[in-house]
């Protein structure tokens, strides 16, 4: 029983993987700006779908609440009022410079593909099943949320700083102009 | 268990974001790019944080939190150029050139 859970969690994995993979290169090749916004939303989900395989369910709730909620939306409004739905005949760089982007990502996918052999020293790694069990001891906010409000505090604090400086920096961008 | 597959997938998307971010010029489209940047690497966050205790996790909302703020920014600065420019077109926005 437990083999066929692990086979079916790495099936449910790659099929999230490879959806997420595909829609991403479609989000980067469509003229269209809502067409690419939208295949992006379909990139968020199956990432979300990846943090429940990956253990961090309460992440995925946000991931979509968060991401594929409120930050689309913003794309796709200012998408709407600027007028963008058609894509221009120069959306795509030249010859040159597609050539170029295609060197410097193939260089740079050899360059992170050893990241696929990457293992943490064992001294510090926890036994697998550890992040489990602690969910099924906290419960699955909890587990985030403990951490949050004690080791993580201050940086927490700080964050709800970093949004009032992005609030009132777009309302005084909004209101002048360049 | 799964930490080699997230890594790899992990890169090849981060991969994708930095091909649209060279190969596109459409201000937004750009933007939506570094989002997906952003997401890779989230993903590899999360799956350290299977292996290494929680702190990934923490950090992931973290980075949503100056993800949100970036896009709320960025994109009041499109809306700025647009204004003057009227156009999101990265080809002809040269003003800093020299």
């Amino acid at each position: 029983m437990a083999w066929l859970t692990g086979h079916l969690t790495v099936l449910v994995f790659w099929a999230f993987a490879g959806v997420a993979i595909v829609s991403a290169a479609m989000c980067v090749t469509r003229r269209n700006p809502v067409a690419s916004a939208l295949w992006l939303v379909v990139t968020l989900f199956q990432l979300a779908g990846l943090f429940v395989v990956l253990d961090a369910q309460f992440l995925a709730v946000l991931q979509v609440l968060v991401y594929a909620g409120a930050i689309m939306v913003l794309f796709l409004f200012v998408i709407m009022l600027l007028n963008l739905g058609q894509g221009g005949p120069h959306d795509f760089k030249g010859v040159i410079g597609l050539g170029v982007g295609a060197v410097l990502a193939v260089l740079l996918l050899l360059q992170l593909s050893v990241l696929r052999h990457l293992e943490p020293p064992a001294a510090i790694a926890l036994p697998p099943g550890t992040m489990a069990a602690q969910q099924a001891h906290d419960g699955l906010v909890g587990t985030v949320a403990r951490p949050l409000f004690d080791a993580y505090l201050v940086p927490f604090e700080i964050t709800s700083l970093l949004l009032l400086a992005a609030i009132v920096g777009a309302v005084v961008l909004a209101m002048r102009k360049l | 268990m799964l930490l080699g597959p997230s890594l790899a997938v992990s890169a090849v998307l981060f991969t994708i974001g930095v091909t649209g971010v060279l190969v596109r010029r459409n201000a937004i489209v750009i933007f939506m790019c570094v989002e997906l940047m952003l997401n890779a690497v989230n993903l590899t966050f999360v799956a350290f944080a299977q292996r290494l205790g929680v702190a990934g996790q923490i950090f992931v909302f973290f980075v949503m939190a100056v993800a949100a703020a970036e896009a709320a920014v960025g994109l009041a600065i499109i809306l700025a150029i647009y204004r003057h420019r009227e156009t999101v077109d990265l080809g002809n926005i040269n003003l800093l050139k020299g």
